[in-house]
């Protein structure tokens, strides 16, 4: 495989790294077990639950890191389009055939703008995204008048999202099956398209790629919108769980994203890095709340106990490059 | 003598890279450390400068055996190294990097600012450098901050200074002025330990030369008894002659016709009007000082600034090229004089580098096709001779030479008529110049035009067919090769008028 262009050693001793922080956290939950709780599979399956839209951002916001961008807007834009399905599942009761794809349109729209103004008017992406981030959470507000958008039954469109499939006779949610198509779609825009080849080499160094033909403004839009229409489908799924449009969903919900792709080890420089990473990290702070969770430690020692992971993950990453 | 080291070797992991070395040092000279890249130069100013230690050997330092365990044990004992990446720290000002790890303390042990201030007007006045110390790094352009450097030695009170490759990113009237300083400094009875890879340079400044070649010491010898072919001999085992053996050809279609481009600046030109034309395997060397614009017009030719053409030909054809891609789609291509800083994405692969600008032929549709990147990769290896563990290798662990290679590859991947290259040697070993020519040779022998911008005045004249000169962004001189001797072409270079007439 030395002649294969793509996996670079390095890059497969990433994911070894990540695999291992993995495994050391589920050690550590097979150990505090919770009488047995975290070996049954509906813990799994409902840590995986409550992994899925986190790990939704954090695919677009791989994407968006390995250009050596950040996207601190995701939480807000998750925000907007969930109080835009609402409106649109609930008060106007559309199909979710319609209302979904629309929210999804809504984030990819403000990720064509945050995107344009880092690529067009070079803007730093953190005060772009950070705008943005102010902006769409105004915007969510003002749609629904500051309140929640509910309505009572909830439409059959909310409930749909909220249904469950059966998988050897565990009940996992359609957001796990989502969550793995958004992997799936991240992995064929990295890994299958030219565009991912161009979102590493702008990532690593953007000149350089400029000088060898590399469309960068392009790229980098793109990079925003599949992050903003990623955001925009995690909005969806956190308003039909809460099952109301809530303008004030989200807050902070870019940090654990970024916490769940730096924890696999994409670097914040940009140029290295990939979904799979992201998918090892997410899983690795979704188990760990869970863990947390069924031993009964209470959120600000939850809370405590992630920070300290996180400088943990990302000193052992550090190791990896001596 | 100031320093002197006897029998000294270093392995590293079993590989030896330095064996059985004598080198000394006097009060008052400059002595020269010539070889290629991988001979071990950096690494015996390291083991002198305290990053390491020697696995054989002694040296002594004022006629005392020393064993430097750090740098700083180093810097206690008068010796200073330059490394060639530098070592300040950007965001702080110029006097916090001068005093940065032994700042001047009061009574009480907090820094007294105005001390080191007074100290840091002293120390930038020595090397030249009018600026405010309180000035952050950052702001200064590289040139000023290699100066900063030699500041920090000279604050240091080091006698021995080494200098490893200093000039490789300073533009003429820098690398003079520090030309200059350290004739001062040699004058004022210290010792430098000079490394370059820069002939002109080379013989600038030395007053001993030493050649290592894999790791062993060939010769010692005063620079006016080592003459410009016995010291490229001793570092390759041949003359720079031999190394091009630039096989002329019979000149083809037209490639390129530039009729008076012209690149505006805030005030002035950076080009004015200049005209010139190519043809199919020919070498165009273009010479020009620094700030000439010779860099600037391939850059314009490349569609990377905003130039104004009278008229553009690409093989008769008239074209308009306003980027990058535009270039690329006429088959013209550009190989970058800072490969590390434009050229190469140092933390991606080989196949990663040497497929990205070819990757619209290789990927259409916009799907990637596996299989042809690693074919074009696996080509090009073989081609350029690129010396690796396989295509995966990630470009930034490469040597310079082989680093420039993958650059190159990237674009003959693309499969250009025209070449653009500006400093294609620039920082690379001897053995890896050789090689570099001889695909020049090889590439224009198959009908490719290249327009060659080299500030090695041999190499240039050694490589081009024809030759045209640029003085402050205007053409002064267009010499074939007879006629291009390098006392014409400098005469140009500074102004001198030879061609009858250029468009105004």
């Amino acid at each position: 495989m030395s002649m294969s262009p793509k996996r670079s050693l390095p890059v497969t001793r990433e994911v070894a790294f990540a695999f291992a922080a993995l495994a050391v956290v589920l050690l550590v939950g097979s150990i505090f077990n919770a009488n047995g709780l975290f070996f049954k599979p509906d813990t799994h399956a409902l840590a995986l639950w409550a992994v899925s839209g986190y790990g939704i951002l954090a695919c677009g916001m791989t994407i968006v890191i390995i250009t050596a961008g950040i996207d601190l807007s995701v939480g807000s834009l998750a925000a907007l389009s969930g109080v835009v399905f609402a409106l649109c599942a609930m008060d106007a009761e559309m199909s979710g055939w319609a209302a979904v794809p629309l929210a999804v349109l809504v984030g990819a729209s403000c990720g064509l703008v945050s995107g344009g103004l880092v690529a067009l008017l070079r803007l730093q992406p953190f005060i772009a995204t950070l705008a943005m981030m102010a902006s769409a959470r105004g915007l969510a507000k003002m749609l629904t008048g500051g309140v929640k958008v509910q309505k009572l039954p909830p439409p059959a469109s909310v409930e749909a999202l909220n249904s469950k499939l059966p998988i050897f006779g565990v009940d996992v949610s359609i957001s796990v099956f989502l969550f793995l198509g958004c992997v799936a779609v991240t992995a064929f825009f990295l890994r299958s398209l030219r565009f991912g080849r161009y979102v590493y080499a702008i990532g690593d160094n953007e000149e350089a790629a400029r000088l060898s033909g590399v469309p960068v403004k392009w790229t980098k839009i793109l990079a925003y919108v599949l992050c903003g229409a990623f955001s925009g489908l995690a909005g969806v799924l956190f308003a039909a769980v809460e099952r109301q449009g809530n303008p004030d969903a989200g807050v902070g919900y870019e940090l654990t994203a970024i916490a769940m792709v730096v924890v696999g080890g994409t670097s914040l420089m940009g140029g290295r890095g990939g979904i799979v990473l992201t998918v090892l990290g997410a899983l690795t702070i979704g188990y760990l709340r869970k863990i947390l969770d069924i031993n009964g430690v209470d959120t600000p020692q939850q809370l405590m106990i992630t920070g300290g992971i996180i400088v943990l993950a990302v000193l052992v990453q550090s190791l990896r490059k001596e | 003598m100031l320093a002197s080291l006897t029998g000294v070797g270093k392995s590293f992991a079993g590989h030896a890279v330095l064996q059985e070395i004598d080198f000394d040092l006097l009060p008052g000279e400059v002595h020269v450390l010539a070889g290629e890249n991988g001979a071990g130069k950096s690494t015996l100013i390291k083991i002198l400068g305290g990053v390491h230690a020697a696995s054989e050997g002694t040296v002594e330092v004022d006629g005392r055996e020393r064993r430097f365990r750090s740098v700083q044990d180093a810097a206690r004992a008068g010796v200073a190294v330059i490394h060639q990446e530098l070592s300040l720290a950007p965001a702080l000002s110029i006097e916090d990097n001068l005093f940065l790890g032994r700042e001047l303390r009061g009574p009480l042990g907090i820094v007294n600012g105005k001390a080191q201030r007074e100290r840091a007007r002293e120390l930038l006045g020595k090397v030249g450098l009018d600026v405010d110390p309180r000035r952050t790094v950052a702001s200064l352009r590289v040139a000023a901050r290699q100066l900063v450097e030699i500041a920090k030695a000279l604050g240091q009170d080091a006698r021995i200074i080494a200098m490893d490759e200093p000039t490789s990113s300073l533009p003429k009237p820098e690398a003079e002025r520090l030309f200059e300083l350290i004739d001062e400094l040699r004058a004022g009875g210290r010792g430098i330990i000079y490394i370059s890879h820069r002939m002109e340079e080379i013989y600038t400044l030395a007053d001993r030369i030493t050649v290592l070649r894999d790791g062993r010491k060939i010769v010692t010898a005063p620079a006016l008894e080592l003459d410009r072919a016995e010291l490229v001999k001793a570092m390759v085992g041949r003359s720079l002659d031999e190394q091009i053996n630039r096989k002329t050809v019979a000149p083809g279609e037209e490639l390129l016709r530039v009729e008076a481009v012209t690149v505006k600046r805030s005030v002035g030109l950076t080009l004015d009007h200049v005209g010139f034309s190519l043809r199919a395997g020919e070498v165009l060397g273009v010479a020009g000082l620094a700030g000439s614009g010779v860099s600037e017009l391939l850059h314009a030719l490349f569609g990377d600034s905003r130039a104004e053409f009278e008229g553009l030909f690409v093989r008769g054809r008239p074209v308009k090229i306003s980027s990058p891609r535009k270039a690329m789609a006429e088959g013209i291509a550009l190989l970058t004089s800072d490969r590390k800083r434009t050229g190469l994405c140092l933390s991606l692969s080989i196949a990663e580098n040497a497929t990205l600008a070819a990757l619209p032929r290789l990927s259409p549709g916009g799907i990637r096709r596996r299989s042809l990147e690693a074919e074009s990769a696996s080509r090009a290896i073989d081609a350029l001779g690129i010396r690796c563990r396989g295509a995966g290798q990630e470009v930034g662990t490469l040597s310079g030479g082989n680093q420039q290679k993958v650059a190159l590859a990237k674009w003959i991947e693309t499969e250009p008529r025209v070449l653009l290259l500006d400093e294609p040697t620039r920082g690379i070993d001897v053995g890896a110049k050789q090689e570099i020519y001889d695909l020049v040779n090889r590439w224009t022998a198959a009908g490719m035009g290249v327009l060659l911008v080299s500030s090695e005045l041999p190499e240039l004249l050694g490589l081009s067919d024809r030759v045209i000169v640029l003085h402050r962004g205007r053409l002064t001189a267009e010499l074939d090769r007879a006629e291009a001797t390098p006392e014409r072409v400098i005469a140009a270079a500074f102004g001198g008028r030879e061609t009858e007439e250029v468009p105004a």
